[in-house]
């Protein structure tokens, strides 16, 4: 059983944000046009942080892509009353629109804010609309929704690979934003895999985790800016 | 003949005095059945435009998911902590002076407990699907997440419910009785329903005062338990300032203390609209008032820990969210709810002239704000102000909400006006016969004087 990970190699993020962007195609995450923005209501499973660093003028500016970190302990899944949040066995945090019923109580539990509310039913800003991904179900109104690490690739790409009769290879499959990556920052593999690239990456002694210290064991690695 | 505090009416004109409000309807009942009628039906409309509209009509938001109603919810199960667990442990430790206002604290916790649990499904994204939290076999053989504080909540709130209106139904049963006795047509036929076939033989005042003493142990463990699992609500969640331990004793010492300020401000409505004078004495309101002091000296005792220790503890975490209700845009409500729950109640309730029953129901007043603001600034503040900077964020209440939150105060309102319009506010048979099976246990409260004597109701 596969153990789904992704590493993120900051020195090489340029804040371009094309991970949103594919994020948002991929995902079907609807558009809800700038004022509703400004309340607080955009949804980007994926979002790239932008801290400046110093006083100016000797600033420094240091991008971060923020997406569910897929904890091991996931603070969002014991507090769903209804099994919503939950884990499956290839260490996945999922997800099931039909079961939620809106609480919101784990976007409140979790601590990386990247759990997002559904305040309307989803629109797209023209002709986004004629391009949604047949594979991946639309959400109403009154239910959470967040990065699923493309759990529709990872299906589909299990199922050829069966189909091949083969073992899926590193590097065939790629969640959405870390095939958009221009400078290849984004890296999504098989953590259980040691010669998988994303393996490499998490075992670098570079490697960090966002908030480590809570506690809850994400899958998602940062390797801190170096230069 | 019993002797009964004070002015001691003489047991017919008690009861006349006590059935005037069930039997007689004067103007002013309409009013004040109106009035707020009107705003609960605004608050029903509001949330069915809610549902309507989408949950985006109100100011909830990326990353403060729960503000208004969440709040609400929390206070009014606080409210509720007014009547049940007050008059049961006066019940237990035989107060003589209870009397007159158990039953008007009983009302308050029921009503209180159906407005408080209205929240959960207020709140929720899509509400007609609540009853997924009930555990009912259903064909996908799911259950509900029995290690979520929500379930819990589900579960205390109903176990207290349903707890709180047993308690309160008993002893008006001999009560309907004297109502059905006096009443004819329609009104007859209900009040000889509810009062179940009460006769007033010893054996049913043996069973009734046995079944209230149960009852009375039994819910008060039930109602500490209730405000504790609310308060896990809160601190199961690794959020700052939520995740401590202080949260459940600090909840139900904030919980009684906001129901003893409820319970003043209602004892205070009903000797002026009821012209319950001769019942509902100054004695009473320096009785709970002294409480009130006990209680507002706590819940300063459990903030002065809450906050020392986060001080000193000194978490990046918790310190943003501690400085931001300290001096930053929340510290304007965090010193209104210092004043209200902590000055306000120790100057009036402490200095014994001010203890007069105005001066009680200013200080009510400042605390039922303060409580109020209580849980609005666990709730907000410590939501915006999560871990990443990136993602701080804060709130401001919609119309929907305002609304919403109005038509609370207004459903207490109107149900309470409901309820002393069809059932004696004040207990007949309480106020007539003393302690019952317990003649022989002097009154707390010597001014009040004896209570002993056995009328004759066997």
């Amino acid at each position: 059983m596969p153990k789904w990970g992704m590493a993120a190699d900051l020195d090489r993020c340029t804040g371009c944000g094309a991970c949103v962007t594919a994020c948002h195609a991929e995902n079907n995450i609807g558009t809800v046009g700038a004022s509703e923005a400004a309340r607080g209501r955009a949804k980007h499973w994926i979002r790239v942080e932008r801290y400046w660093e110093g006083d100016f003028p000797d600033v420094r500016l240091k991008f971060r892509p923020v997406m569910c970190q897929q904890c091991d302990h996931a603070p969002c899944e014991p507090v769903c009353p209804t099994y919503a949040s939950h884990h499956t066995e290839d260490g996945l945090n999922a997800q099931v629109y039909n079961r939620c019923i809106g609480t919101r109580y784990c976007a409140n539990a979790c601590p990386y804010n990247v759990r997002f509310f559904d305040f309307f039913n989803p629109t797209w800003d023209k002709p986004l609309h004629l391009q949604l991904n047949p594979d991946v179900s639309v959400r109403e109104v009154g239910v959470m929704e967040k990065c699923t690490f493309c759990v529709q690739r990872i299906k589909a790409a299990n199922i050829q690979a069966k189909a091949e009769e083969r073992e899926l290879e590193d590097g065939e499959l790629k969640t959405a934003c870390a095939q958009a990556c221009p400078a290849q920052a984004l890296v999504f593999g098989d953590l259980d895999d040691p010669e998988s690239e994303v393996s490499r990456l998490s075992r670098s002694p570079r490697g960090t985790k966002l908030l480590e210290d809570l506690g809850t064991r994400p899958n998602v690695t940062y390797l801190p800016r170096q230069s | 003949m019993s002797q009964v505090p004070h002015a001691a009416p003489p047991p017919e004109r008690l009861t006349a005095d006590l059935l005037r409000p069930v039997l007689f309807t004067s103007w002013r009942f309409y009013v004040l059945a109106l009035v707020p009628g009107i705003f609960v039906v605004a608050g029903l409309v509001s949330w069915l435009s809610q549902m309507f509209f989408g949950f985006g009509i109100s100011g909830i938001r990326w990353p403060v998911y729960w503000g208004f109603y969440v709040t609400n919810f929390v206070f009014w199960i606080g409210i509720s902590h007014a009547g049940t667990l007050i008059s049961a442990i006066l019940r237990l430790v035989n107060a003589g002076w209870r009397r007159p206002v158990t039953r008007c604290a009983e009302v308050i916790t029921v009503f209180a407990l159906m407005i408080g649990a209205m929240f959960p499904l207020i709140h929720l994204g899509r509400p007609w699907l609540a009853f997924w939290l009930i555990p009912y076999p259903s064909e996908r053989l799911i259950w509900p997440n029995f290690r979520s504080p929500l379930v819990w909540d589900f579960f205390a709130i109903n176990t207290y419910l349903t707890g709180s209106l047993l308690f309160l139904f008993l002893p008006m049963i001999p009560d309907f009785a004297v109502v059905r006795d006096r009443t004819t047509g329609l009104r007859h036929r209900i009040y000889r329903v509810l009062a179940l076939g009460w006769r007033g033989t010893p054996k049913q005042w043996h069973r009734l005062e046995t079944a209230m003493q149960i009852m009375a142990i039994a819910i008060i463990p039930v109602a500490v338990s209730v405000h504790t699992i609310v308060s896990f609500d809160f601190s199961m969640a690794p959020v700052p300032m939520w995740q401590t331990t202080i949260f459940g004793p600090y909840f139900v010492a904030g919980a009684i203390f906001s129901g003893i300020a409820a319970l003043l401000i209602a004892m205070a409505a009903l000797r002026r609209f009821l012209h319950l004078e001769d019942y509902l004495l100054p004695i009473h309101f320096e009785n709970l008032g002294k409480l009130l002091l006990v209680m507002a000296l706590l819940w300063g005792y459990f903030v002065f820990n809450e906050r020392l220790v986060t001080y000193y503890g000194n978490g990046p975490a918790e310190m943003a969210v501690f400085w931001q209700t300290q001096r930053e845009a929340y510290s304007p409500l965090f010193w209104t709810m210092v004043l209200g729950n902590f000055v306000l109640p120790l100057i009036l309730m402490g200095i014994r002239p001010f203890r007069t029953i105005t001066g009680c129901v200013i200080a009510s007043i400042g605390v039922v704000i303060g409580m109020w603001l209580e849980r609005y600034l666990i709730i907000v503040p410590s939501l915006g102000h999560k871990y990443l900077p990136y993602s701080y964020g804060s709130y401001a209440p919609q119309p929907v909400e305002i609304v919403i939150t109005v038509a609370t105060f207004a459903a207490m309102t109107l149900l309470y006006v409901l309820f002393a319009k069809t059932v004696p506010i004040i207990s007949i048979w309480e106020l007539k016969g003393g302690g019952h099976g317990a003649a022989s246990v002097a009154p707390a409260v010597p001014e009040l004087g004896p209570s002993a004597g056995h009328e004759g109701r066997s």
